[in-house]
């Protein structure tokens, strides 16, 4: 049974449609796994086992009748962050403790029309407020990917007169797996990490900063952000309206572009949905990449930066070319900018959207001697210190006499790194090749990114400036680290050109193969 | 630019969060890194530069003035902590 988990969406489609396994035996391997796993790795904040039997039944009637849909019977895990009719929908916040919504996000009704299978709540950082998942009110997600140490065992020797010792029977090398405990990134943590521990089939995310694509390469899955405008924002808990997106986190190319066609859609309940028609995304898979013109940014080449990653992408670039691509230098000089005015737009508008946590709608509410006391006390007493801390920022910077010297000056900032990418579009280039993150997984309670708020913050480094241009990227997983974690290569395109972004990724998924950690948990 | 422990008490009540002295002083350091962080952005030419209002050039898009939706109050006061015949109840506004 255990390995229907270990099917791609794509594999267990054709399974399913095949009448070879049916959508209650993959439903069942699956809720039998989060059963043993998830005590350990804390993906999932709710387990929704009746509701999945039961959706997992539904299928299994439509599949016999060849009335399916695209993703029928396929075992889905959803962030915490989308409104779930009847079911835990917390953004992993206290502040909304006990909420049950009596309606349904516009990207998970649009799942569940195409026959997908709810497994449960997925958890993340508070109010996606984070790049470790260790700010969810539900504790951190352990990361299914543990550091290795290869060692080289040397055979006996033999004394050779003066000319010293050499091996007898040669060498050997064992992999031993380190016992500490490592962050899946974050906010989609748990999105990332019952993907790659073979929790769910696939995982809805959302991305602000970084939040789809940090934790795919954290974990070697493969995470998308469409453009702004590609998915409705409509039922998802809001964090920074202008730069919030939806998107997946899956096991390989394919199966995130077969999710992001579902979930991808017009929207007349959200005004920032873009008109246009959802395309056939899964199409573009395999298609040459002949002649398409990359671009290597060399602002992304930043002090510190380890060599593995440096090598990695190298690599990519390697591969493009191989496969015939056409690889120019490009700059985008404000790339530097991207993060410090991020951390100005995005809690400005978070404090803006968090006000409505008060207390009086929905939620905790503690008790005080008047109404701003009781707000006061309920605010403090449901938001944890990274979501204060933001809010305060975004108080900060919005209130009298500072809009103009942070705020504006961030939204200006902002037009010029959009500019810059315009540029490079107009001047022909098809794609930004550029590496997903700084450094690969990094410890539970790092010492460094504790004490210091803008450590953890620089982990967004590279995903950052997407989101604040508006633009799609993708994440794919590319290799492994000297201690054998997995690291990914991001792939940035023009606006609501994610075919690209498939195509292009398929070719390094191809050249890089998949990964998958050893199982411990 | 900086914040001192009395503006980090201020903008926490116009905030609505309750801060103890201890919080406000661990907050009042956090602040000041990242804002420390962010002054780079002085750096930057932004003369003849508009502010970014929208990622996507688009038209705003406009509903037709018809009622479609509601009669949910019982939906909308559903996940209250405390309500009265579909009203949201607060602690006294007006003495």
């Amino acid at each position: 049974m255990s390995d229907l988990t270990h099917l791609t969406i794509s594999e267990a489609r054709a399974k399913l449609r095949g009448k070879e396994i049916t959508a209650a035996e993959i439903t069942e391997a699956y809720l039998a796994a989060i059963d043993r796993a998830n005590p350990v790795l804390n993906a999932y904040v709710t387990v929704t086992a009746d509701k999945a039997r039961d959706m997992a039944k539904a299928s299994d009637a439509r599949l016999a009748t060849g009335e399916g849909g695209a993703l029928e019977g396929i075992p889905l895990g959803i962030k915490d962050l989308f409104a779930t009719e009847g079911i835990h929908t917390q953004a992993c916040s206290h502040v909304l403790d006990g909420f049950k919504p009596h309606y349904e996000s516009t990207v998970t009704s649009n799942l569940w029309a195409d026959g997908a299978v709810m497994l449960g709540k997925l958890n993340m950082d508070e109010f996606a407020m984070g790049s470790s998942n260790e700010t969810s009110y539900y504790g951190p997600v352990i990361n299914p990917w543990r550091r290795s140490r290869v060692d080289t065992v040397v055979m006996p020797t033999t004394h050779q007169g003066d000319g010293g010792f050499v091996p007898a029977g040669g060498t050997k090398t064992a992999r031993t797996l380190d016992n500490a405990q490592l962050v899946p990134g974050g906010s989609s943590g748990g999105s990332a990490s019952s993907v790659a521990a073979f929790l769910c089939a696939g995982a809805t995310a959302t991305d602000t900063g970084g939040s789809i694509r940090q934790p795919a390469a954290l974990t070697g899955t493969v995470g998308i952000k469409p453009t702004y405008g590609r998915c409705s924002r409509w039922g998802i808990v809001a964090f920074a309206s202008s730069l919030d997106q939806a998107g997946p986190i899956a096991r390989d190319v394919r199966d995130a572009a077969i999710l992001l066609k579902s979930m991808a859609s017009v929207d007349p309940k959200d005004t920032t949905s873009v008109d246009r028609p959802v395309p056939d995304y899964e199409a573009a898979i395999g298609k040459p990449i002949k002649g398409m013109k990359v671009g290597i940014p060399k602002e992304y080449r930043v002090d510190g930066m380890p060599e593995d990653i440096e090598s990695l992408w190298q690599k990519g670039i390697a591969w493009l070319k191989d496969a015939g691509a056409e690889i120019v230098d490009i700059s985008l000089p404000h790339t530097k900018y991207a993060l410090p005015a991020y951390y100005i737009v995005a809690p400005a508008e978070a404090s803006s959207n968090l006000a409505r946590y008060d207390g009086v709608r929905y939620g905790l509410r503690v008790p005080g001697k008047d109404i701003v006391d009781m707000y006061e006390k309920t605010r403090a007493a449901g938001f944890g210190r990274e979501v204060k801390r933001r809010i305060m920022i975004g108080t900060y910077v919005l209130s009298a006499g500072y809009y103009d010297a942070y705020y504006l000056q961030a939204q200006k900032v902002r037009t010029l790194i959009k500019r810059d990418f315009e540029n490079v579009f107009a001047a022909g280039v098809d794609v930004i090749l550029t590496p997903a993150t700084p450094s690969a997984a990094f410890g539970i309670a790092d010492e460094d990114m504790a004490s210091d708020p803008v450590k953890m913050y620089l982990n967004d480094i590279f995903t950052v400036t997407v989101n604040m241009a508006g633009l799609p990227g993708i994440s794919v997983p590319a290799g492994l680290d000297g201690k054998g974690l997995p690291l990914g290569l991001q792939l940035i395109g023009r606006p609501f050109d994610e075919e690209t972004l498939f195509q292009t990724a398929n070719v390094i998924e191809q050249a890089a193969g998949r990964f998958q950690p050893e199982k411990w948990w | 630019m900086s914040v001192d422990l009395q503006t980090v008490k201020r903008v926490a009540h116009l905030a609505r969060i309750a801060v103890s002295e201890e919080d406000a002083e661990r907050m009042t350091g956090e602040l000041n890194a990242i804002l420390g962080f962010v002054e780079q952005l002085n750096e930057v030419d932004v003369s003849g530069v508009e502010p970014m209002t929208s990622v996507t050039p688009m038209e705003m898009k406009k509903r037709q003035d018809a009622v479609t939706d509601g009669n949910k109050a019982a939906d909308i006061v559903a996940n209250a902590p405390a309500t009265e015949e579909n009203f949201f109840l607060v602690p006294k506004v007006v003495e």
